[in-house]
Order: C-alpha cells, then sequence, then structure tokens
C-alpha cells in the first residue's frame, strides 16, 4: 500500500539531502544554485501534501509511522509518526520552508550555496523534531536545530550577531540540558526512549513536578514564555529575514508542540498542580509583552514582541485546561488545546508574512527604525495592502486565521474563570493598538523622506509570497473546519489522557493538590 | 429563498473585489459601474423581499450557508435568518447604499486634487472608494442578516475594518490616519466587552445561534453567576454584549471617535457614521430583545446611557464651527435617543427612529457634502451664509431634513421621536425618570443646534471670499437626485410606517417584549390614526421645546446677525465656562490621551528599560555569562574555545541534576 512507503523519513531527509547537493554545487553557478533550493523546498512541500491527502483523521493513533533499531545497546530506535498535532505543524514546516529560500533570492550574496543548504537542513530537522516518537532521536533533532539557526544568524546576521547569537545559544542549550536529563531519567523508569511509552509510565507527583519543571525550562525558552524571552527579539534582530521567518513560523512552535507531546501526557498531575504557574506567564505574556510591544522603536523588535504576546495565547490555551478540570468540567478543554493549535499556525502564516513584509523595506531602506520610515504607501501601495492586511490579521480581524486561535482560547478561558478571559482578551485592544499604531508610523502619512520617496513597490517574486501567505491567512480564516477536523480525535484523546492521574497509588486522585489562581 | 439572500450579500462583494483589484484595468466608469450593478441587485432584491414581508406574510427564513468548524462539539456556522426585522435593516442598508454610491460619482469626481502629485497611492483613488463602499455594503449586510453570533461578530468587525479604510482614506493626512486609529482602537474596546458576552453566551448556552439561545434563555433567566460578586447571567451577558454597542454606536464614554471619523470623505460619514454602521448596535439589542427582556438591570443600564448620550452630545454640537462636525453631534445624540428606546423596551420604536433617522441624517451629510462641495472644500460654517441663493435643491432638502430631525409634526422624525420620548415615560425601570428628562430637554437642544447650522448656511450675507463666492452654483445631478430620494422617505415615511410598526406589531416575533415591560402599548392603546398622533403630539412638552430652540435659533442666528455679524463669537464668549466644556467635549480626548495612550507608553516603556533590559538581560541573562565567563576564565589554562564553555556547563548542570533525582 501506499501508506507502507516511508513518507516521514522522505520529508525529513530529501530537503537535507537537497541541502548536501546545494553545497556541492559550489558558489560558481549562482542561478543553479538557488534553483536547487526552491526545487528540494518545494518537492518536499509536494511529498508532505501526501501526509495531509493519506491521514486518517478519525483516530488519535499514530500514523505513517516507521520503526526500526537505531543505538540496539542502548535501546534507542528511529521511530517517526505523526498524529492530529503534529500533521499540521509539519505541513507548516514545509510550507514556510518555500518562503524562506525565496526570501534570500536576491538579497543573499554572501555564499548562497551555504545559505541554501543552510534553510534546507534546518527544514528537515524541524520536520524531524516533529515527528521523532523516540525520546534519543527527538533530542537528536532538537540539539541539531541550533547548529544550523547558529550558522544562519552568525553568518548572514546583522552587525550585533554575535551577541544575539551567543545569547539565543546560551538560553536554548541551558533549557535543553536539563529536559535531557528529565528524559535519562524516564528512560531508566519505563526502560526504553519510546515517547508513547513515557505517556503510560506512572510518576510520584515529586518526580513529575521535577520532569515537569525540566520540560518546562526547555520548552519556555523556546516559545518563549516570560521571563525567558529575551533572546528573542535580539536574534530576530539580528537574523536576515529568512531566518527570523523560520524562527518565528516554525522554532517557536516547537515549544508549544513540546509541551503537547511531552509536559501534559507526562506529567498531568504535575501540570494540573502548576498549571497556576503557566497560566500567569501567559498572562503575564499578554498584557506586559503587548504593553513592551507598543513603545518599541525597531520594527522586527515590535513584531518579535507581537510574538511573544500571541505564543501567550497558546500556552494560555494549553493549560486553561486544567482550570477548567478543578471547575469538574470539561467542556472548553477540547476547545482551549484546539485553539492553542490553530493559533500556533495561524501565527506562522501571519509572523512570517510580517518578517517578510520588514524584510521587503530592509532590503530597500537598509533600516529596520520606524522613525525612519513615514508614508512608505505613498510609493509602494500594493505593499502597503499587503501590510494593512496581515496586520489586521495580527490584531485578530475576524475572517482571518488570526481570529479563530483568539476566539477559540478567550472561549475556553471564559469556561475556566471570567477573569482569565477578561484578562486575555485584552489582547484586541492591545494587539491592535501596537500593530496598527506601527502601520499608521510606517505605512501611512506623507513621505518622511527622500529615503522613502525613492522605494519602489514590490517585486513579482515578493509579490508572489505575500500573496501565497495572505491567501493561506484568508483560507484558514474563512473556512477553519479541515483544520480542526484533522486535530479533533488526537486533542479529544489528550484531553481524555490527562485527566486520568499517573500518581501511583488508587485514592491519589482524590488527592491531587487542588491550585488555581481562582479564588 | 437562499439563493436571493446569497445573491443579496454576494453581489456587493463581487463588485467591491472587481473594483478593488481591476480598478487600474476597467477605469472610472467600469468600477463606478460594476459596484452600483451590484449594489443595485441587492437594493431591488432586498425591497423585493422586504415587499414579500409587507404584502404577502413571508414566512422568516432561518438556514444555514456553510459550517464554519465544529469544536469541542459547538458548531460554528455562517447562515442567515431573515424576518421582518432583518427585510426591514435590509431594505434601509441597501437603499442609502446605493444613493451614496451614486452621489459618490458626483463627490469623487476631482478626488485626484486631494492626493500629493507624486503619490501612487492616490491613482484609482476613485476606484478604490467604490470597492470599500461596496464592501461596506457586504459587511453590514452579513452583520443584519446573520442567525448567530459568530457571523455577527464577523460582520460587526468586518464594519469595524471598512470604516477604519475609510476615515484613513487620505492615508497622507495627519488628521486622517489619527482619527482611524482612534476609531478602531475605542472600537476594540467595545468589541472586547462583546466578545466576552459571546464567550459568556457559548459557555451557558453551548451554542451560538440566536434561535437556540433565545429558546434556552427563559429556562436560565435565574442564573447566577460569581463574578463581581454574584450578579445575573442575563445581566452579565447583556451588557458585556452592550459594551460592543457602546463602541460601534458611539455611546458614552465610547464616543470619541464619531466626531473625529468626519476626517472620511463625506459620503461615508452619511453610510457609514450615520445612517447604517453606527446603528448596529442598536440593531442588535433589538435582535437581542430576548435576552435584554430578562434584565432589568442592563435595561436600565442602556436606558441611561442613551439617554445622558442624547443630552450631552447635543449640547457640543451647539458650539461646533465644521458643517460635518456639527451633524457628527447630532449623530451622536440621535443614536442616544434609538438606544434609550431600546432600554425602555421600546424595540419597535428604537428601530423605526433608526429607520427614519437612516433617512435623513443621510440626507443632512449629503446636503453638507454638496455644501462642502460648492464651497471648495472648505467645511466652516462661519464662512457661509445665504448659500439658499446658489443651490436651491441642497437648500431645500437639508430644510426637509432638519424639520425631520427636530421632529416637526408630520415629518418622520417626528413619529419616531415622539414615540420614545412617551414611551421612555411610561417606562418603571430604574433611571427611566433622569431619561425622560433628558430626552425631552434633549428636543429643545436639537431644534437649536439644527437651526444655527441652518441658518448660519443657507440664510443671511455670504461671508466666504469673493472667489468663492463668484464660482457659488448648484451641484450636479448625481448629486441632487439621491438628495431628492433621501428626502421624500425623510418627510413621509414616519407617516405610512408608525402604524404597522407601533401600532401593529408589524415586527412580530423578530422581537419579544415582556407584557409588564411593554411601554408602546399605550401608544397603541390610544391610536387613533397619523392625525390624532400629530394633534396629541403638539400639546406634549417636546413639541414646544422644539419650537422654542427653532425659534431662538431663528432670533440669533438669523435675525440678530443680521445686525451683528459677530454674535456667533459674542453668545459662545458668553456662555464662559460652559462654552470652554463643550469646547472640551467634557475633556474625554484628553483623559483618554492622556490616560490610557500616554499611560500604556510610560507602563510599556518602563516594562521594556527596567524589567526586560535591567532586569532579565543585565542581572540574570549577561549575568550568568559573565559568572561562566569568569569560572571558564578559571580553567582557561587548560584549553580555550566558546564550546567548551557550553560542555562544561551542560555536563555540570547533568551531575547536579542526576545527583538531584538520584537523592530524589
Amino acid at each position: 500500500m501506499l501508506l507502507e512507503f516511508p513518507w516521514l523519513s522522505l520529508v525529513i531527509w530529501l530537503p537535507i539531502v537537497g541541502g548536501i547537493v546545494a553545497i556541492a554545487s559550489g558558489e560558481q553557478n549562482v542561478e543553479l544554485t538557488k534553483r536547487i533550493g526552491l526545487v528540494y523546498a518545494v518537492l518536499t512541500f509536494v511529498v508532505s501534501l501526501v501526509l495531509w491527502f493519506g491521514f486518517d483523521a478519525t483516530t488519535a493513533e499514530m500514523q505513517f509511522v516507521e520503526r526500526s533499531a537505531w543505538l540496539p545497546a542502548l535501546g534507542v530506535e528511529y521511530h517517526l509518526g505523526i498524529d492530529g498535532i503534529s500533521m499540521p505543524l509539519i505541513l507548516l514546516t514545509t510550507f514556510i520552508g518555500i518562503f524562506v529560500i525565496i526570501a534570500g533570492w536576491d538579497v543573499i550574496t554572501h555564499r548562497p550555496s551555504h545559505y541554501m543548504a543552510a534553510f534546507l537542513i534546518m527544514e528537515g530537522i524541524m520536520v524531524g523534531v516533529f515527528s521523532a516518537l523516540d525520546a534519543i532521536l527527538f533530542y537528536f533533532f532538537w540539539e541539531a536545530m541550533l547548529i544550523p539557526m547558529f550558522i544562519i544568524i552568525g553568518v548572514w546576521g546583522g552587525p550585533n550577531r554575535v551577541y544575539a547569537t551567543i545569547k539565543f545559544f546560551l538560553y536554548t542549550f541551558f533549557g535543553s540540558v536539563f529536559m535531557l536529563v528529565a528524559l535519562i531519567y524516564l528512560y531508566f523508569q519505563t526502560g526504553s526512549f519510546d515517547i508513547l511509552g513515557f505517556h503510560a509510565a506512572p510518576l510520584g507527583l515529586t518526580a513529575q513536578i521535577l520532569i515537569f519543571i525540566a520540560f518546562l525550562l526547555a520548552f519556555a525558552v523556546k516559545v518563549p514564555m516570560f521571563p525567558v524571552h529575551t533572546w528573542l527579539p535580539d536574534a530576530h534582530v539580528e537574523a536576515p529575514t529568512g531566518g527570523s521567518v523560520i524562527l518565528a513560523a516554525i522554532m517557536l512552535k516547537i515549544g508549544g508542540y513540546g509541551f503537547l507531546r511531552f509536559s501534559l501526557p507526562i506529567t498531568p498531575d504535575a501540570s494540573a498542580t502548576l498549571d497556576w504557574l503557566i497560566i500567569a506567564m501567559s498572562l503575564i505574556a499578554v498584557i506586559y509583552i503587548g504593553l513592551v510591544a507598543l513603545v518599541q522603536q525597531d520594527m522586527k523588535k515590535l513584531i518579535a514582541y507581537s510574538s511573544i504576546a500571541h505564543m501567550g495565547f497558546v500556552t494560555l490555551g494549553f493549560f486553561i485546561i486544567f482550570a477548567i478540570f478543578q471547575r469538574a468540567e470539561t467542556a472548553g478543554a477540547v476547545m482551549g488545546i484546539e485553539g492553542g493549535m490553530v493559533q500556533m499556525i495561524s501565527h506562522g502564516f501571519i509572523s512570517g508574512a510580517l518578517f517578510l513584509c520588514v524584510g521587503v523595506l530592509y532590503d530597500r531602506m537598509h533600516t529596520r527604525e520606524i522613525s525612519a520610515y513615514g508614508g512608505v504607501i505613498n510609493r509602494m501601495p500594493w505593499f502597503g495592502a499587503f501590510v494593512v492586511f496581515f496586520a489586521m490579521a495580527n490584531a485578530g480581524l475576524p475572517g482571518t486565521s488570526g481570529f479563530v486561535g483568539e476566539l477559540m482560547v478567550i472561549l475556553a478561558a471564559f469556561q475556566a474563570d471570567f477573569w482569565f478571559a477578561f484578562l486575555a482578551a485584552t489582547t484586541l485592544v492591545l494587539a491592535a493598538a501596537f500593530t496598527l499604531w506601527l502601520v499608521k508610523r510606517v505605512i501611512f502619512g506623507e513621505v518622511g523622506n527622500e529615503q522613502v520617496a525613492k522605494l519602489e513597490d514590490l517585486n513579482r517574486r515578493e509579490t508572489l509570497n505575500l500573496g501565497v501567505l495572505a491567501a493561506a491567512t484568508l483560507a484558514i480564516g474563512l473556512w477553519p473546519k479541515p483544520l480542526i477536523q484533522v486535530m479533533e480525535p488526537t486533542i479529544v484523546h489528550l484531553v481524555q489522557q490527562v485527566q486520568v492521574s499517573k500518581l501511583p497509588t488508587v485514592d491519589a486522585v482524590d488527592t491531587v493538590p487542588v491550585a488555581g489562581l481562582q479564588p | 429563498m437562499e439563493t436571493v439572500y446569497l445573491t443579496i450579500v454576494l453581489a456587493p462583494l463581487i463588485g467591491a473585489i472587481i473594483a478593488g483589484f481591476f480598478g487600474g484595468k476597467i477605469g472610472r466608469v467600469g468600477a463606478h459601474s460594476v459596484t452600483i450593478l451590484g449594489v443595485g441587485i441587492a437594493t431591488l432584491l432586498s425591497l423585493w423581499v422586504l415587499s414579500r414581508f409587507i404584502w404577502h406574510d413571508e414566512q422568516a427564513f432561518n438556514g444555514t450557508v456553510y459550517t464554519w468548524m465544529v469544536a469541542d462539539g459547538i458548531r460554528f456556522e455562517v447562515g442567515f435568518l431573515v424576518d421582518r426585522l432583518t427585510a426591514l435593516m435590509m431594505g434601509v442598508v441597501t437603499f442609502v447604499s446605493l444613493m451614496v454610491h451614486i452621489y459618490t460619482i458626483g463627490y469623487m469626481a476631482d478626488d485626484a486634487h486631494n492626493w500629493p502629485e507624486d503619490s501612487r497611492v492616490g491613482t484609482n483613488s476613485y476606484q478604490r472608494f467604490f470597492s470599500y463602499i461596496s464592501l461596506f455594503t457586504f459587511s453590514m449586510l452579513m452583520l443584519v442578516m446573520s442567525n448567530n453570533f459568530l457571523q455577527l461578530f464577523f460582520g460587526w468587525e468586518a464594519v469595524g475594518l471598512v470604516s477604519y479604510l475609510l476615515i484613513g482614506f487620505y492615508t497622507v493626512r495627519e488628521s486622517a490616519i489619527s482619527a482611524n486609529l482612534k476609531a478602531f482602537l475605542v472600537n476594540r474596546v467595545g468589541d472586547f466587552g462583546f466578545i466576552l458576552g459571546i464567550a459568556a453566551v457559548v459557555m451557558y448556552f453551548g451554542s451560538l445561534d440566536y434561535a437556540e439561545v433565545f429558546a434556552q434563555a427563559p429556562a436560565l433567566a435565574e442564573t447566577q453567576v460569581a463574578v463581581f460578586g454574584g450578579v445575573s447571567l442575563m445581566t452579565l451577558i447583556c451588557i458585556l454584549l452592550f459594551i460592543g454597542a457602546m463602541g460601534k454606536s458611539a455611546q458614552m464614554p465610547l464616543h470619541v471617535w464619531l466626531p473625529d471619523s468626519m476626517e472620511g470623505p463625506t459620503p461615508i460619514s452619511a453610510l457609514i457614521h450615520a445612517a447604517t454602521m453606527v446603528t448596529a448596535g442598536v440593531f442588535m439589542v433589538a435582535r437581542m430583545s430576548p435576552l435584554y427582556e430578562l434584565s432589568t438591570t442592563a435595561l436600565s443600564f442602556v436606558l441611561v446611557i442613551g439617554a445622558v448620550t442624547a443630552f450631552f452630545m447635543g449640547l457640543v454640537g451647539l458650539v461646533q464651527n465644521d458643517i460635518k462636525r456639527v451633524v457628527a453631534y447630532s449623530t451622536l445624540s440621535q443614536l442616544g435617543y434609538m438606544i434609550a428606546a431600546l432600554g425602555a423596551s421600546a424595540y419597535a420604536a428604537g428601530i423605526f427612529h433608526l429607520m427614519t433617522h437612516a433617512f435623513f441624517k443621510a440626507l443632512l451629510f449629503l446636503a453638507a457634502g454638496s455644501v462642502i462641495i460648492a464651497m471648495h472644500h472648505d467645511q466652516d460654517i462661519r464662512n457661509m451664509g445665504g448659500l439658499r441663493r446658489y443651490m436651491p435643491i441642497t437648500w431645500i432638502t437639508a430644510l426637509l431634513g432638519s424639520l425631520a430631525l427636530i421632529a416637526f409634526p408630520g415629518f418622520s422624525g417626528f413619529f419616531s421621536k415622539d414615540a420614545i420620548i412617551e414611551a421612555v415615560g411610561h417606562s418603571h425601570i430604574g433611571g427611566a425618570s433622569l431619561a425622560h428628562l433628558l430626552l425631552t430637554l434633549g428636543a429643545f437642544v436639537t431644534a437649536l443646534y439644527s437651526f444655527r447650522l441652518y441658518f448660519l448656511v443657507f440664510h443671511g450675507e455670504p461671508r466666504m471670499d469673493e472667489h468663492t463666492r463668484s464660482h457659488l452654483h448648484e451641484t450636479p445631478w448625481v448629486v441632487t437626485i439621491p438628495l431628492i430620494a433621501l428626502a421624500i422617505p425623510s418627510v413621509f415615511i414616519g407617516w405610512y410606517t408608525v402604524e404597522p410598526l407601533l401600532v401593529q406589531n408589524w415586527l412580530g416575533d423578530a422581537i419579544t417584549v415582556k407584557p409588564e415591560q411593554d411601554t408602546l402599548h399605550h401608544l397603541a392603546a390610544h391610536w387613533h390614526g397619523q392625525r390624532e398622533f400629530i394633534r396629541h403630539g403638539m400639546q406634549a412638552a417636546p413639541f414646544w421645546l422644539s419650537m422654542a430652540g427653532l425659534v431662538l435659533a431663528a432670533y440669533y442666528w438669523s435675525y440678530v446677525l443680521q445686525r451683528n455679524p459677530k454674535i456667533d463669537v459674542e453668545l459662545q464668549q458668553r456662555g464662559g465656562w460652559l462654552t470652554r466644556l463643550l469646547e472640551d467635549k467634557y475633556g474625554f480626548d484628553d483623559f483618554n490621551q492622556r490616560v490610557f495612550a500616554g499611560g500604556s507608553q510610560r507602563i510599556g516603556r518602563f516594562l521594556w528599560k527596567s524589567s526586560d533590559q535591567r532586569m532579565i538581560d543585565d542581572a540574570v541573562v549577561n549575568g550568568s555569562a559573565r559568572a561562566v565567563g569568569w569560572l571558564a576564565g578559571v580553567v582557561r589554562q587548560l584549553q580555550t574555545g566558546m564550546l567548551y564553555h557550553y560542555a562544561f556547563a551542560m555536563i555540570l548542570g547533568l551531575v547536579v541534576l542526576l545527583t538531584l533525582f538520584v537523592t530524589f
């Protein structure tokens, strides 16, 4: 059968092979190198469509499973598989992968073959992270991801790139070390590195809490959550446009994915005990970061802070479910997690597009300072239209994908506590304020200066990039049903899973410490 | 019927898409033809639907177009509910929209002059404008035709988006792009309440569908919620939803965006910021009458907010000198009347006033636009005067509109406004007597500012410069035809619709009113025809107050003005602190600017600089980097290189953690 073919491996290794081919092609024929990059990126996306169309949306079981021994002595396996959580994220990765290649088309003149290779390899590794079902394999991809990103910022980055890369590396490395310890501990408990085996392992509350915190350190840095978010604005500012797009659109999602794949199912009791912490961190992200975004003077920093605020909705949606359970309810739990998932996918399109928009301006004017612009729409009306569109999507306008996830998370938060929903809903005002004020200062107004007066509107390549992302944003905004459908069984199953306590004793179910922000 | 309804919605959308994306190719004539065709189809079909409801007893339609998503067992759908209330709204929206489309041909004819020469955004601005107003028509129809809360919110935000685009249509003007940002943000504050209201509905009713929610509502009437120390569920939902209406329908204190929205071209002031979008809140509350009827607390809130807005915003209209701003404050005040009617459970009267107001206020705005065209875009009424000699059609139609606005007996506004004041007089909920007093006094204010404007613009000696005066002439037929077409219903529609709407309960099932809260049944019980209603109205206080306002306006701005051209300035000086208070618009703008806009920036800067940069980055992150660096420096004797730091840190961390795990 068609499904027996190792499709997942193909989606992982095809771009990596493409990267090697790109390097091998050398720097002599730049056009050829770029074509190779594009062909492999498009091919990977086309192949990944098999995962969408071959996906059975009626089950929560892992699909497209591949399993073979890797390091038998350590019980490490090459074990891949996807469910309704990872599949949409893989498609997002391969989809965005095309745009980052196109984004570097003309502007990358320094070692273009290495540029293409770094992005293609990065893409394969990220698909690996989303599909690994063996903890060591996951950790391998997880850490491997840092290398191309480190290179992307370090080689093609801005003037302060050394500080940014070190900070980025330190932060993420700091987090993942603890995760590795937790994974090793779980190996000793279950006798294998099978992640699904971890899901079933009974664990005491203390162990769960320690594991939860170890995971939290790794995932919170990636998301990033307040207060470990300060690497993101710096990394974005220094990264080339394509790097920012990958970072915002996909790498942040890996943190969110980690919560769903590891924290929630492996440590449900710890999640229920510490939910107040995550909810508080998420709400701080929405409000505090929203206010910080308001006063940024650098376009990329502003969008980076906006990303953090929007990712706050993701983690809020994931952990609000425990506050719902504490009210002895379940309605809204599935909605919360689905809302977080949709928010991740949507944020991939919107933040990716916004960073591409900044890239369009940066390529022309070589500055990201908001005050260096003004009245851009007078010279670039089509570009202005795209920016207004994506700004509205970023502000969560209904009809765009940005609305769907926000709505679902607010609805779920209301089920948990009026005040959670109240605080979360402030994003309606805050996100609109920081995004549209940016639009006002950069896009609208009279032509700001001589440089702006010389700007030329989008070329065909840029129009294509932004146009396709706009179409995707609209498609999910107008008809999210198919996306929700593929996730629903997996998330329903996950919600059932986290409601079952993993504490060893039977009566422990009733004694799960109840904590929360509610009075 | 579903095909008909889909056509009504999609025809303007298709027109908007063609004019918006291919405006450059199809040219100006192509753009206005295609959008007028789209809106024309929608208008004809809407009027046909309305006629089916009036003469053929058409049954309400409630059907799903497609399922947006299903999540957690809750269906989110896009669908239509077309009953008599919807049909009436569809008729009003499409008709006014069509008139505005035609008028725009004349108003925007030399729009190219409004843009800097080298601005590329100015090319095709004509086509873009038509695209926006057609897109608006689509959004507004989606809003009124919705059968569920999701689509209501979609339409709600979509009209907000188009309003944003149109207020800031002249993207090069600082005042315009400040006004549209302000409009969007203030509306978002309203939407903040609105979406929480929707969330409450989803939580307690488990559905977004109107029919299902309304069916369950009585059973949940007694439910209490543990928020704010315990309130009734219905009160919570209704007040949250009403906060949305306060944004969209510009009720105090969320009214601040509407006067500034006058930065947009005049046709959209007529269509969006007078006749249709701003009445969305009124429509929404009327649509939700099965919920509002269950909470007298919420009704009181609605009533008082409406009445306060009606009176105090009217007062501000007295000191405005920009022709559009006077009309804008008048709109705020009239919206207050509609909202107050809803608070008194006189939903039908609110909708009735919505309809008559849509005609006469659109007329007044378009007439103001006609004056502005003639005055070469000078909007200051102190520079006008005597225009009736130069523009007879504009003059007569504006006079008719003003008479309708001040509720002159027999004109459409008379029936609707009198019914509101009377209904509020019969209401017994909290705040009703205060509201009645404010609305009654409002009649005097309305007449005063309306006729101050009228006399200053159309009567007396021309005060404009010689150049403008020598070019004064009536505007072209594309402008005057809509004026005439709107003047007809402004005068007559009240007479013909008062009986079915208020007496015979034509809206029927679309509105729910509890018998003990019904304030319109007095009117029905004592109904002896329109003539008798007029006779009765002419014996009541609002009529005399209104006449007093008219006479006073005539005295100062016609009689005294001829002898003392500076009377307007002197009157304002004589007002002293009151004038200053009104000119400051009660200080709302200053307060918002200082506290909300300034405050959030100060907090944001503080958090960024002190928390993000100083605490997290400098102290913790760079601090630990320095610590690692120092540690590495100690062992650097053995080996150098950065990766070593990390490997070292990693091993150290591993050891510490494994120790921790083993000991637990």
